[in-house]
């Protein structure tokens, strides 16, 4: 295929629809990037709040718990990995 | 420690991105040649070195890695060539657009600067799978690394392809003798790559301090939890600092 060295410049109007559509590209491009950062980001809101109840569920059990037993090992850990200990 | 700054530099991208595409359509001329058309060589080809340079940054990073062992290293590579390839994608299509627009067809095949992009491109196309194959971590680093280092040598072919280029149709644009651009072309160009370097380089940050986040959470929910051998279900292409190679477990 043989290019022309020097085409000729295209009309303003049709030249604008290209050049818009190079750059909405790029805004897209940037905008899907945001989205699946923001999936991301609730995905690690949803994680935190997850510890946020692990971390209560603990503080609850210990505050239950005789002194004794808070302090030994396994102690806040879920009952089933407690038993394991 | 990612997120140390992220704020005062995204507000410059956007400043910077922002003051060059006003530059493009406000200050600098139009080209003799392509007319309006040619404004798209401000997006394309900025966006072409940085992922170009990301793709090396990637290899670079990747010798860190094998140098220390230290997995930090592989995280830097994995985003810098993950980022890359989000632009090698814009690249291409923007590429695409002008030479439709350009030369009537959307893709030359005898064009060597398109086709050595695309092949670059199809080859950092297959790191993320190749890293998907391997499950233990540290091997998965470990070959991703060699691969980034080979792979990041080969992208500089992309480059003498255009100088080693006997058409003339791709046009030069750095070249030793300034080019053919005038001040105000190559002012705005400089803008424009400066503003997509920031770019990279933010979102780079951000993706960082993202995946820092994460693994520091899922460390804290395995101290919570009391199980030390709670690790995320499956395999990721993803490098996972807090998950030991297979034979530490």
């Amino acid at each position: 295929m043989t290019l022309p060295l020097a085409a000729p410049a295209l009309p303003l109007d049709e030249a604008g629809d290209y050049v818009a559509g190079a750059y909405l590209v790029f805004l897209a491009l940037i905008l899907v990037y945001v989205a699946i950062m923001a999936v991301k980001l609730q995905r690690f809101e949803r994680d935190l709040t997850d510890l946020g109840a692990l971390l209560d569920e603990r503080d609850a059990r210990a505050a239950d718990a005789p002194a004794g037993d808070a302090a030994g090992p396994g102690a806040g850990a879920p009952p089933a990995a407690r038993e394991a200990v | 420690m990612y997120g140390k700054g992220l704020r005062a530099l995204s507000i410059a991208t956007v400043a910077t991105l922002v003051g060059a595409f006003a530059l493009v359509f406000f200050y600098a001329p139009n080209d003799a040649d392509q007319g309006f058309v040619q404004k798209i060589f401000y997006l394309h080809v900025p966006m072409a070195i940085v992922a170009l340079c990301g793709f090396v940054a990637g290899g670079v990073f990747a010798v860190g890695h094998l140098r220390t062992g230290d997995r930090r290293w592989d995280l830097r590579s994995y985003v810098a060539i993950h980022l890359s390839l989000v632009l090698a994608v814009g690249v291409l299509v923007t590429g695409s657009i002008w030479a439709r627009a350009s030369w009537g067809h959307w893709w030359v095949w005898d064009e060597p600067v398109l086709v050595s992009f695309l092949v670059v491109f199809l080859l950092y196309a297959c790191y993320q799978p190749l890293r998907f194959s391997i499950e233990d971590p540290e091997r998965q680093a470990r070959y991703a690394s060699v691969f980034a280092i080979v792979a990041g040598a080969f992208v500089p072919m992309n480059f003498v392809a255009v100088r080693l280029a006997e058409q003339f149709t791709h046009p030069r644009v750095l070249g030793t003798t300034g080019g053919s651009m005038p001040g105000s072309m190559r002012l705005v160009f400089l803008v424009a790559l400066l503003g997509m370097t920031l770019l990279f380089v933010t979102l780079w940050k951000f993706e960082m301090a993202h995946k820092h986040a994460t693994f520091q959470l899922r460390a804290l929910r395995r101290r919570l939890s009391g199980e030390d051998d709670l690790f995320p279900a499956g395999r990721s292409a993803a490098p996972r600092l807090d998950r030991p190679a297979v034979g530490d477990r």
